[in-house]
């Protein structure tokens, strides 16, 4: 089975995160790039799929050169091999056109399953899953916490307010994952060590069948027109305990409409 | 020199997420409940670390001890009590993997890879000490088997491990007549004294391991007889490296915490971090560390390259590393002021754990002799 991964470099949620003055983007120099938390997942969901059915794990990453670090974490995981989408061109790309990067990729490399994480820490849209399958043409098992695959047929469970869905399709397909679906092994020193020696192949956007007029800050159908720094927290209301500490936090309640 | 490569960064990284996720939240309960965890261990060994430097054709990682010197100063950032018994687990079975034949290296360093089988190191006796090569433990040939009978003090794992390397007589008084086995757990006529109840390192077993006409095949010799105190000494070389490793992680963790504390806490009106007293502090605390680990890795790239003077360099780097990381989380106790002294702090439990590294692994008196000794020449 041809399985493919996507994940991608985020910067670190324990560092501030910042958008560039210039362009509107996210300052992606400004803070350390870490692989997308739930793509940890995603991986080792392919992993398991791997050990389960056979075939072979490719990573796809879009993002800029910086972004083979993250992929090596992915390789060191156990994935065989990796395809990096890089490009000036596709600086600014907004989801739609990440989505159709992505897509032309997947149709280039070829794939039965794509398995990607349910959304990223930094742009949070989570639309990329549905997004990815309409464009490819396939079917969308999204929100995933259970993947079972059996021949051609996948299905997947995903947890609702009311129990679980059970969402049952055909391959080829896309997935997406939530956290609780498995828990990502770490990299061993071994898979470090072999890390280094697995292919990865760097697509432009020529190679990869992408028209450059769609993508980019250029080709994006949303636009970024302002943005502005979280205020500070405010202190906190403490109420002290003299006898009447319960009235006190019921009051402070009351008056925020809580109770 | 010194600068480390992509997969260095990496490997450190790795043994540090574990550490941070799978020691660092457990390490005070652990210490007040005395609980091994033997559960972690086997997953630390799922990233490779139950055999850090065996070679790879038993499921080892077969990395360099410089590797391992930042994996273990890693891993005891979230314990050192834990990184130092894996430090232990893999010192016994590198001598397995260097010292045994084919034979005895597949028969129990895949399980140790894995961590499926922990390992000991049974050198101290009641009455031997610093002074090993005067061990009184018995290995008596008696047709293809030894017999053995004798006390071993203090090894750390008894009781939770299933391979003891013992280090025993089979010869002449003096180094000359020791030999090395290898008894496995469970065999008639081993038991285990009472886990001892200590300062630190209490998230491991510490007991005698008793031997009363334990029979063991003569093909559990590792080298050959006589060889046993060489191949013990050749264990600590490196055994003290990653001692030393682990006194860095431990103080390394205690003064990061006080960073953050000076930086939260406020006294007379300021932050305490702002007081150049005790940025001062801080500074010379870093500085001892940054010295330690410099000295530390030195000492790790002689034994790699098995230059002449590794033995003087492992005990220095052992010395100073132990000395330092000790008064470091001294002093992190000190900056912490009472709550320094609270278990709920995590760092009065480091300087407990610290403390036994400068006696352990050979003192750091019997350190200053094997570097004197290196310096006059002498004996
Ligand atoms: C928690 C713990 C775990 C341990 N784990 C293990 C283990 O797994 N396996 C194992 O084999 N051992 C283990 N040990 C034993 C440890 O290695 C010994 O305690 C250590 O080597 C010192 O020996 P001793 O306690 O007999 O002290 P002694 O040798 O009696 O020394 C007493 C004091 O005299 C000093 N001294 C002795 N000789 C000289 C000299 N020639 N010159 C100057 N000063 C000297 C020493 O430095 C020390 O300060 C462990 C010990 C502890 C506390």
């Amino acid at each position: 089975m041809n399985i493919v991964v996507c994940v991608k470099q985020v910067p670190d949620t324990a560092t501030e995160r910042k958008l560039r003055s210039d362009d509107k983007t996210l300052d992606r120099d400004a803070a350390d790039g870490v692989i997308n938390e739930l793509c940890e997942y995603a991986v080792e969901e392919a992993l398991l799929l791997k050990e389960a059915h056979g075939g072979e794990v490719t990573v796809l990453t879009m993002g800029p050169s910086k972004a083979t670090d993250t992929i090596r974490k992915a390789l060191a995981m156990g994935a065989d091999k990796a395809v990096h989408l890089v490009d000036d061109a596709l600086h600014g790309s907004d989801a739609l056109s990440t989505s159709y990067a992505m897509a032309q990729t997947l149709k280039t490399i070829g794939f039965d399953v794509v398995i990607l994480g349910s959304e990223s820490t930094d742009a949070r849209t989570g639309l990329l899953a549905a997004m990815l399958a309409e464009r490819l043409g396939v079917p969308q098992l999204t929100q995933a916490n259970k993947v079972d695959i059996d021949g051609t047929a996948i299905a997947i469970q995903r947890l609702t307010d009311y129990g679980h869905d059970k969402v049952e399709a055909s391959l080829p397909a896309v997935v997406s994952v939530v956290e609780k679906i498995n828990e990502p092994r770490y990299p061993s020193f071994k898979g470090i060590m072999a890390a280094k020696k697995k292919p990865v192949q760097t697509l432009g956007i020529a190679e990869a069948g992408i028209d450059a007029s769609q993508v980019g800050l250029a080709g994006a159908w949303s636009e970024v027109v302002d943005f502005a720094a979280a205020p500070p927290r405010a202190a906190g209301t403490i109420v002290t305990d003299q006898g009447d500490g319960g009235t006190g936090a019921a009051e402070f309640l009351a008056s925020k409409k809580f109770i | 020199m010194f600068t480390l490569t992509d997969d260095q960064r990496a490997i450190a990284e790795a043994a540090r997420e574990f550490a941070d996720e799978h020691l660092a939240p457990h390490a005070v309960t652990w210490d007040q409940t005395k609980h091994f965890p033997v559960d972690v261990l086997r997953k630390a060994a799922e990233l490779g670390m139950g055999g850090i430097y065996i070679r790879e054709d038993v499921g080892g990682s077969e990395l360099s001890r410089f590797e391992a010197a930042l994996i273990f100063e890693a891993l005891a950032t979230g314990c050192p009590s834990i990184a130092a018994y894996i430090s232990i687990h893999n010192m016994t079975a590198w001598m397995i993997d260097v010292f045994g034949d084919e034979a005895q290296r597949s028969r129990w360093l895949p399980r140790m890879c894995t961590m499926e089988d922990l390992g000991s190191y049974c050198l101290t006796e009641p009455e031997a000490g610093s002074d090993a090569a005067a061990l009184r433990t018995r290995a008596d040939r008696d047709g293809d088997d030894y017999v053995l009978n004798g006390v071993k003090q203090f090894i750390s794992g008894a009781g939770a491990s299933q391979i003891y390397i013992v280090m025993a007589r089979t010869g002449e008084p003096g180094p000359r007549g020791i030999s090395a086995f290898v008894v496995e757990g469970g065999t008639d006529g081993m038991s285990f004294g009472p886990n001892e109840v200590k300062m630190g390192w209490n998230a491991q077993p510490t007991r005698q391991v008793i031997l009363e006409n334990v029979c063991v095949p003569a093909a559990n010799l590792l080298g050959g007889e006589g060889d046993g105190f060489r191949i013990a000494m050749r264990g600590l070389n490196g055994g003290r490296l990653n001692i030393g490793a682990c006194s860095l992680g431990g103080a390394q963790f205690a003064l990061d915490r006080t960073v953050t504390y000076l930086g939260e806490r406020e006294a007379f009106g300021a932050k305490l971090l702002k007081s150049q007293a005790l940025q001062f502090k801080l500074a010379d605390m870093v500085t001892e560390l940054e010295a330690a680990r410099t000295l530390l890795w030195r000492a790790a790239m002689a034994l790699d390259a098995g230059a002449a003077d590794t033995v003087e360099l492992c005990a220095m780097a052992k010395r100073f590393a132990t000395d330092a990381g000790f008064e470091v989380a001294n002093s992190a106790l000190q900056l912490h002021g009472g709550y320094g002294y609270l278990a709920e702090y995590g760092i009065e439990k480091v300087v407990r754990d610290l403390r036994v590294h400068q006696i352990l692994e050979g003192t750091n008196e019997i350190m200053r002799l094997i570097i004197s000794r290196g310096l006059t020449g002498a004996a």
